[in-house]
């Protein structure tokens, strides 16, 4: 260890037992939300504090952790939390989706198919979907007890009745296991699809509202929609401007002050491997297309 | 029996508790009874409970003691004792009442006032207009008047309403509280028409009629409830 | 109608119900039955016990003593007690409605109208978005609400237009049974008058059994069928609505109904 002032990965032994055991309680009721005794942690609110103290129960020395924050690897939190651990467990990182084993996530999920020794973790601000409309937490968990969730499609009808079509576009709700409504953390509905029979495991920990679920691997999870409104996940008008890539999440990149932009692939790391591999988008000769290596430098 | 009516024995008395708890009695001893067909016409001057005999016959006014029998779909019913429920199913399928003053709620128009006791009973809403019309157009309420709520007719209006809405179904017994009080001869006539047609039909009336000539008109029987009258 | 009326099976059934909070009892020994259909005032002064009567018949309080009975639609009449926490909930969204005095507690104020109105009937399974807006549409129709309000939030209606949206969300799934609280206080009389005159309209074509609760005497010779006078919390005089209102017994009746301004 080359923290010696900290326990393995920050979190003494005991509360990591109290998070896992309420892991493997989500994992058993999948979409349920656990309450769990959430900790102070070195960083605020908002940061992270749940899915840092899920990865920090699950982290084991031979554990590759990436972590990414909108789909990228090379932004401060992404890069605060993976030195967070790199320091207090020893563990090693990557950026490389297929070379980690636990990834930690803010709003996205990875673009490269997951497999089954992953664990993806999110971060959830809001775990509860019923919330906006019934803000009573005895009620909402009453409606969850009895799987009442007619109120979740009261939202989706006023989407339509207001837009025309269903126009959440991020934590759209989904049904897991054909049991618990879940909301899936702020990730574009464009990820709804893969977080269905998944063959890693998702885990989600929000820790300023104290609570943990989760989706076991190879769970059946299904986008609420309407029979006449089916879910449809977002499709972009254009394809990646450096990898070229035409069925991954695009982020809209401002290029100056004149109104000109560009769209990327979100996920940096399935973007720099397109475009090693030779893929080329309609701006791949942009400047500050040079390769990041390992954990940048800012 | 073949009786529509059997009164037998009846005692009203108010106790008026706002009054230091005073006993009002109504009528003692009320005995009469109506056959299919005729119209019985109570007689006596103001005050003498006329009106109170037709409210207790009517289930509206309780009855202290005594029995008041009515046939209901073939069996005698005792209005006396009988729980709301079954006073209210004698009211739909067997007696109808004719006040002197329409109680009409606001916004319905005339000819769905009219129509009314007709739908409840299961008639279409078109059949029911459709005979409402007639009645009206025979007491003379002109056709521009039967969209409109009848809140602001004239007295003789809203009353010959009234009477349209009490003699348009086929009711066995028909209560008749001062039908014609505000109708001027022409319209008294046709009361006269619809009493008699109702007649012929076997219904069985109790009016309250204070025109010696629409009483003489239409009374088979006239009771006097004279003696009726409790000593005060 | 008349069917329904003679229908020999009572749809709710209370037995002695009691309520007491300490010494005080707030409803004392109340028993009636009440049948598909009918329409059942009760009336009585500010804290006379018959909103908590209410709550007691709706399952929203549990009684001190004495039981509730509902006629499910198997046929079967189960105690509320006994029922689980799922069938009760489902009941009230399914068979039963509540009409608030305060629509803003039975609303959802910030949904839109045909969200409010499509609710109960997205909460039993109906997944299509164009029939359940038609529905919706259909019934705000039948309350006198213009179709083009539909998606707008009931925030921006007017105190009689929210009470109607109110009946409509309630009305929607069928109910057999509505409980209604002062459904036209704090109404204009204008309002009121034309809210009555709808529910009288829709509770005879529904064939709804009503237990409403009024101090109005007006409104309950206007909508219903029976009258049960609360005082203290015991049922001291019930019968026929015109027969009560009209031939009064009990000292307390005779003041409330001499307490009405003639018309």
């Amino acid at each position: 260890m080359n923290a010696p002032a900290y326990n393995f990965a920050y979190l003494d032994e005991q509360t990591k037992r109290m998070i896992r055991r309420a892991i493997l309680k989500a994992i058993a009721i999948p979409g349920y939300q656990v309450p769990f005794a959430s900790r102070e942690m070195p960083m605020p609110y908002g940061w992270g504090t749940g899915g840092v103290q899920v990865t920090a129960a699950i982290l084991g020395p031979q554990d590759v952790l990436k972590v990414i924050d909108q789909g990228s690897d090379d932004t401060t939190n992404a890069i605060s939390i993976r030195k967070f651990f790199a320091k207090t467990a020893g563990v090693g990182t990557t950026t490389a989706t297929d070379q980690a084993t636990v990834i930690q996530t803010r709003h996205r999920i990875p673009e490269a198919a997951l497999h089954e020794n992953q664990v993806l973790v999110y971060q959830v601000p809001i775990p509860e979907p019923l919330r906006f409309l019934e803000p009573r937490e005895t009620e909402t968990r009453r409606m969850h007890a009895l799987a009442e969730y007619g109120l979740m499609h009261v939202k989706l009808y006023e989407d339509i009745a207001r837009f025309g079509h269903i126009a959440t576009a991020y934590a759209y709700p989904v049904k897991v296991n054909a049991r618990y409504v879940m909301d899936p953390s702020p990730t574009p509905k464009f990820d709804n699809p893969k977080m269905d029979n998944c063959p890693a495991l998702q885990l989600f920990g929000a820790g300023r509202e104290k609570r943990i679920y989760a989706i076991p691997p190879y769970t059946q999870v299904v986008s609420l929609d309407f029979e006449d409104h089916p879910f449809e996940p977002y499709r972009f008008n254009a394809p990646c401007a450096l990898c070229g890539a035409e069925n991954s999440y695009l982020d809209e990149i401002v290029t100056d002050d004149r109104g000109s932009r560009m769209f990327v692939c979100s996920d940096t790391d399935y973007c720099e491997g397109r475009q090693a591999a030779g893929h080329h988008g309609a701006l791949s000769a942009a400047p500050y297309k040079d390769k990041a290596q390992g954990d940048a430098n800012g | 029996m073949t009786a529509m009516i059997d009164i037998a024995g009846a005692n009203k008395t108010f106790t008026m508790h706002l009054q230091g708890g005073i006993e009002l009695p109504v009528v003692r001893g009320v005995t009469f009874h109506v056959d299919p067909g005729e119209c019985v016409v109570l007689s006596g001057p103001s005050g003498a409970g006329k009106s109170s005999i037709l409210k207790m016959i009517f289930g509206n006014y309780r009855c202290d003691s005594g029995r008041i029998g009515i046939r209901h779909r073939g069996e005698i019913i005792n209005l006396a004792t009988a729980e709301p429920r079954q006073v209210l199913n004698v009211r739909r399928s067997t007696i109808g009442y004719v006040s002197q003053f329409l109680r009409a709620v606001p916004r319905v128009a005339t000819i769905d006032v009219v129509a009314e006791p007709l739908i409840a009973g299961g008639m279409t809403r078109a059949d029911a207009q459709a005979r409402a019309g007639a009645l009206l157009h025979r007491l003379n309420i002109p056709e521009r008047l039967w969209p409109l709520p009848p809140a602001t007719f004239s007295g003789g209006e809203q009353q010959r309403v009234n009477i349209a809405r009490g003699f348009i179904s086929d009711l066995p017994i028909l209560l008749l509280d001062e039908p014609t009080a505000s109708l001027d001869a022409a319209n008294r006539a046709i009361v006269v028409e619809l009493v008699a047609e109702k007649k012929r039909r076997g219904v069985a009336m109790v009016a309250i009629v204070h025109d010696d000539e629409i009483r003489h008109l239409i009374a088979d029987r006239i009771v006097d409830v004279t003696g009726f009258a409790a000593a005060a | 109608m008349a069917d329904l009326l003679e229908a020999d099976q009572p749809l709710l059934i209370a037995d002695s119900l009691s309520k007491s909070y300490g010494r005080i009892a707030a409803c004392r020994e109340v028993s009636f039955s009440l049948y598909p259909g009918e329409v059942l005032a009760i009336v009585g002064e500010s804290g006379s016990g018959k909103s908590t009567l209410l709550q007691l018949l709706s399952g929203q309080l549990a009684p001190s003593g004495g039981h509730v009975s509902y006629r499910m639609r198997d046929g079967v009449t189960r105690d509320l007690a006994a029922l689980g926490e799922a069938e009760r909930r489902l009941l009230f969204r399914t068979d039963w409605g509540f009409v608030h005095q305060d629509p803003a507690q039975g609303l959802r104020m910030a949904v839109s109208a045909g969200a409010n109105v499509g609710e109960r009937l997205m909460a039993v399974g109906w997944n299509h978005y164009g029939r359940i807006r038609e529905s919706a549409s259909d019934w705000l129709t039948r309350v006198e609400i213009d179709v083009a309000r539909i998606d707008d939030a009931p925030r921006t209606y007017s105190g009689g237009m929210r009470q109607r949206l109110q009946i409509a969300r309630n009305l929607v799934t069928g109910p057999l049974l509505v409980f209604m609280d002062e459904p036209t206080g704090g109404l204009d009389v204008s309002v009121q008058a034309r809210l009555l005159d709808l529910l009288r309209t829709l509770v005879a074509e529904l064939h709804l059994a009503v237990v409403i609760v009024t101090h109005d005497l007006a409104v309950a010779r206007l909508l219903s069928h029976r009258v049960m006078v609360m005082k203290g919390g015991r049922v001291i005089e019930t019968g026929l609505t015109d027969q009560v209102l009209d031939d009064p017994r009990e000292p307390y009746t005779q003041l409330l109904v001499s307490s009405i301004l003639p018309p």
